[in-house]
Order: C-alpha cells, then sequence, then structure tokens
C-alpha cells in the first residue's frame, strides 16, 4: 500500500538552516545545509522540503545554489520553495535537483500560476501552501506574505480552489502554532483534508513523535512535516521512524531504516 | 565505463547522474543527440512526462532509430526509468494512442478511478521482486520504493515482470528481458534500495 510519509524541513535564511518561530527565524542551526541533508539521508526520512524564507527576492539566486547543492547529495523527493514567483523560477529549481515546487503567495495572489505550472510541469509536481491564522471570530483564514498579511478567505475555501487550479499536493501551516512545541493545529488540519482529495502535508508545532502520530490518526494526514524537532537530537528522524512504526502506522518499512 | 543518460526535456537527469555517482559510477554523462550513444557502453532513459509527446521528440530526433540500432542491434544495456520504462512497450494509451518503442509486448494505460485513490500515484509503495531478475537482486520482498504516475505497464509476457506494486490494482513495478530492464519507481529517489537497483544495473557486465 502507499506509505503515509515523514518529511523534514529545511528552512533556509540566505543561505543558512534556521530554526522558525511563529514565522521569526531567531535561531541559526546549521552553517552548512548540505550537512543537514547528510543526516536526513541517513535517518529514513521520506521525504525533504527545503523552504527559503529569506525576506528579500533577492535571495533567489542565492537559494538556487543551496538547492543544487543539497539535491546532490539527496536521495529523497525533494520540494522545493519560497518566492517562487514565475514560471521560469519554478523550471529553474527543477533544473537544480528539485522533484516538486511549493507555492504561497504568488499562488494566492496570481490564479493562474498553479494551472499554468501543471500544465507544464505536471500537477504531481505542484505544492501549495498554506499558512492558517485564527481571525477574531474564531476561523481559519489564509494568510499570506510569509505571514504578514491575513486575508478573508477561509483556509478550506482556498484549500478546495486550490485543488481544482491544478494543485497536487497541499502543505498546511498553522501560524499561531510554528515552532511552539505544542502539536499540530489539528482541527484546521482534519478541516483541509476532508475538503480535498490530494494528499496534505500538516506542518507547525511538532515537538514530539506523538505529535506526528495526532496529525495522522486524528486528522488524517498523508504526510507529516517537522523542522525545529529535527536538529536537536541525535538520529531524531530515525527515532521518528520507529516511533511511528511502533504504533502500527503504514509508514514506509522498517527495511527501509538504515541503521 | 559510460553510461549515456538521455536528455529528451523530459526529467530530472541531475539526480540519476548523481545517483550513478553514489554507486560507484562516475561515468554518466548526459546524452543531448543519437550520435552520442555510439560512445556510451550502457544507456539509461528516464523521464518524467506524456507519453506522445516523448515519443513525439525520441521520433523527430533520431533517437528512435538510434535506440533500435544500439539497444537491438549493438545488445548494450538499456535501463528506462519510469516514462523510460513505459516507452519500450508496444503501445501507450495516454490520450491518443501511440505506438512506443516496442521491445517488450504490451501496452500503457491509466490507473482505473478509485474512489479514496488519488492520480497520479505519488509516494512510497512496497514493491515485490519476482521471477529472480538481476534488476531486482538484493532487495527483499516489500521494500519500498517512490513512485511518480498516473500511467502503468501491462506486460503480456509474465517472464518480463521483475517486480509488481499495487495501488487500487496489481502493476508492473519493474521489467527485465535479456539486455532491456526498466524501473516504474524512480531508484535514484528511493534512497538505499533504489541505489542497490542502480548498482545492479551499473555492474552487469557489458
Amino acid at each position: 500500500m502507499l506509505k503515509k510519509r515523514l518529511v523534514a524541513v529545511l528552512v533556509v535564511c540566505d543561505g543558512k538552516i534556521v530554526q522558525s518561530e511563529q514565522f521569526r527565524h531567531p535561531h541559526k542551526i546549521h552553517d552548512n545545509p548540505v550537512f543537514a541533508m547528510d543526516c536526513f539521508n541517513k535517518w529514513a526520512v521520506d521525504e525533504i522540503m527545503t523552504l527559503n524564507v529569506s525576506r528579500s527576492s533577492k535571495s533567489r539566486g542565492q537559494f538556487l545554489d543551496v538547492v543544487a547543492e543539497l539535491s546532490d547529495a539527496c536521495f529523497l523527493p525533494h520540494v522545493v520553495g519560497g518566492w517562487i514567483e514565475t514560471e521560469q523560477h519554478a523550471v529553474d529549481l527543477l533544473h537544480c535537483g528539485a522533484d516538486k515546487v511549493v507555492l504561497n503567495t504568488r499562488a494566492f495572489e496570481d490564479r493562474t500560476l498553479v494551472p499554468l505550472l501543471a500544465d507544464r510541469l505536471g500537477r504531481q509536481c505542484v505544492v501549495v501552501s498554506i499558512d492558517a491564522r485564527k481571525d477574531a471570530d474564531g476561523v481559519e483564514r489564509v494568510c499570506i506574505d510569509r505571514g504578514a498579511r491575513l486575508t478573508a478567505t477561509a483556509v478550506v475555501d482556498w484549500a478546495r480552489e486550490a485543488e481544482q487550479l491544478g494543485a497536487g499536493e497541499l502543505f498546511v501551516n498553522s501560524i499561531e502554532h510554528d515552532g511552539m512545541c505544542r502539536g499540530y493545529n489539528l482541527d484546521c488540519l482534519a478541516k483541509v483534508k476532508r475538503a480535498v482529495s490530494i494528499p496534505v502535508i500538516g506542518f507547525g508545532g511538532v515537538s514530539e513523535w506523538g505529535h506526528l502520530k495526532e496529525g495522522v490518526e486524528q486528522a488524517g494526514l498523508d504526510a507529516v512535516a517537522a523542522a525545529n524537532v529535527f536538529h536537536y537530537s541525535e538520529n531524531s528522524c530515525k527515532k521518528a521512524k520507529r516511533y511511528l512504526l511502533d504504533q502500527n502506522l503504514p509508514f514506509r518499512s522498517a527495511n527501509g531504516v538504515k541503521a | 565505463m559510460k553510461i549515456g543518460v538521455i536528455d529528451y526535456r523530459a526529467g530530472n537527469l541531475r539526480s540519476v547522474i548523481n545517483a550513478l555517482k553514489a554507486v560507484g559510477c562516475d561515468g554518466g554523462m548526459v546524452v543531448k543527440s543519437p550520435g552520442e550513444l555510439e560512445r556510451c557502453d550502457k544507456i539509461i532513459l528516464p523521464g518524467v512526462g506524456a507519453f506522445p509527446k516523448a515519443m513525439a521528440y525520441l521520433n523527430e530526433t533520431g533517437f528512435v532509430q538510434a535506440l533500435n540500432e544500439q539497444v537491438v542491434g549493438r545488445g548494450k544495456l538499456f535501463l528506462g526509468v519510469c516514462l523510460g520504462m513505459q516507452l519500450i512497450m508496444e503501445m501507450g494509451h495516454e490520450g491518443e494512442k501511440t505506438p512506443g518503442l516496442g521491445w517488450l509486448r504490451g501496452a500503457v494505460t491509466r490507473f482505473a478511478d478509485t474512489p479514496g485513490l488519488s492520480v497520479p500515484h505519488v509516494g512510497w509503495n512496497d514493491t515485490r521482486p519476482v521471477n529472480s531478475k538481476a534488476i531486482m537482486a538484493g532487495v527483499p520482498e516489500g521494500a519500498d520504493f517512490y513512485y511518480v504516475h498516473s500511467f502503468k505497464v501491462a506486460c503480456c509476457d509474465s517472464s518480463d515482470v521483475a517486480a509488481t506494486c499495487e495501488y487500487g490494482e496489481p502493476f508492473v513495478a519493474a521489467v527485465e528481458r535479456g539486455n532491456v530492464f526498466g524501473t516504474q519507481f524512480h531508484p535514484e529517489k528511493s534512497q538505499h534500495f533504489g541505489l542497490r537497483v542502480l548498482k545492479n544495473f551499473v555492474e552487469l557486465p557489458c
């Protein structure tokens, strides 16, 4: 059967891997992103996502270099994104070795971008990222511009539309949960999962392996993603995978876990 | 040893060349024109994309003729990956019916629409080696490989099948007949079992 996926997210700011806390990036983790990739390759992660969270669009060139360097060491599917506003930049990233691109703000603002990329690259190549933030009425709304702009669109409405436009997968984060170590925003993720038929990747808030299990069992996620938690302990991805397999969840089998 | 990786604007060549390096083969080279195949000891046809467009390109550029000469005529070892495996079948049913290279008997058809199963089939899925084929040597039953595809291969000759997988229905995960090999999964993206499959191909005697 098709497996659930454990996704390690590398958050890259100005060429360095950083920790993300509610979309601020106070701590640098690695100077050399390739070091982290080497570890993930060894540690049973099923997919790598590398996000460029630099504040400036001028970071694109530098990010291409990082993606190329990472991809050379990556024998897993590699999803990359941040500051993708044109077909050309998406194609450039694929040429650097990425397998899929993930889009956020520009996909929301320009509803022609996702259909264009789905047509040119195939929808399996196009992941739409949605950042959720609760408004005063408790409704999860789409937040764009690296968390800076709250829109009036409900997360589930944009999720449905993104699927219709040609997204092959959704990657859903919650700003209140990002880096806060209290687990995923399960309620929001479950609503998105019920609204669409494409795979949903949950992100934001994982600090213990039980949170990954909650994402699969309570929100029905197809893939569970985390970033910070993987950087702080030895063999962390391997431990996460062991835990998930011990819980009898359908992840890539222990055969694939390299000691 | 030179392994030609054919660039027909349909795939992640860089990943394939890197994976070859990782299994000890520094001879991976991107091949952009059919004449270059002459210099290659083995040939890899990678690819993600649509069957008719890929065949049209291979026909227009003269790759079809060159591949027939090198693989069928000269018996060079060939590995098709994903779309590259589908193209060696007789017929593709993606959009209009399109003849493939026809080295193996069988057809390429879309996954049936099954409630709860989204197409494309994307992700890790457990795979079963069959018929003790060389390409899957050393891969245990149920090892997971990474797939990205909407269309699948059905072989007329069951002895051509080297591995099977299941997504709503069983489908062919790898093929092998003489000097012709194919994998529906992406060995270059399937971590160490994927690298094992590439190593098998690299180490087969020419």
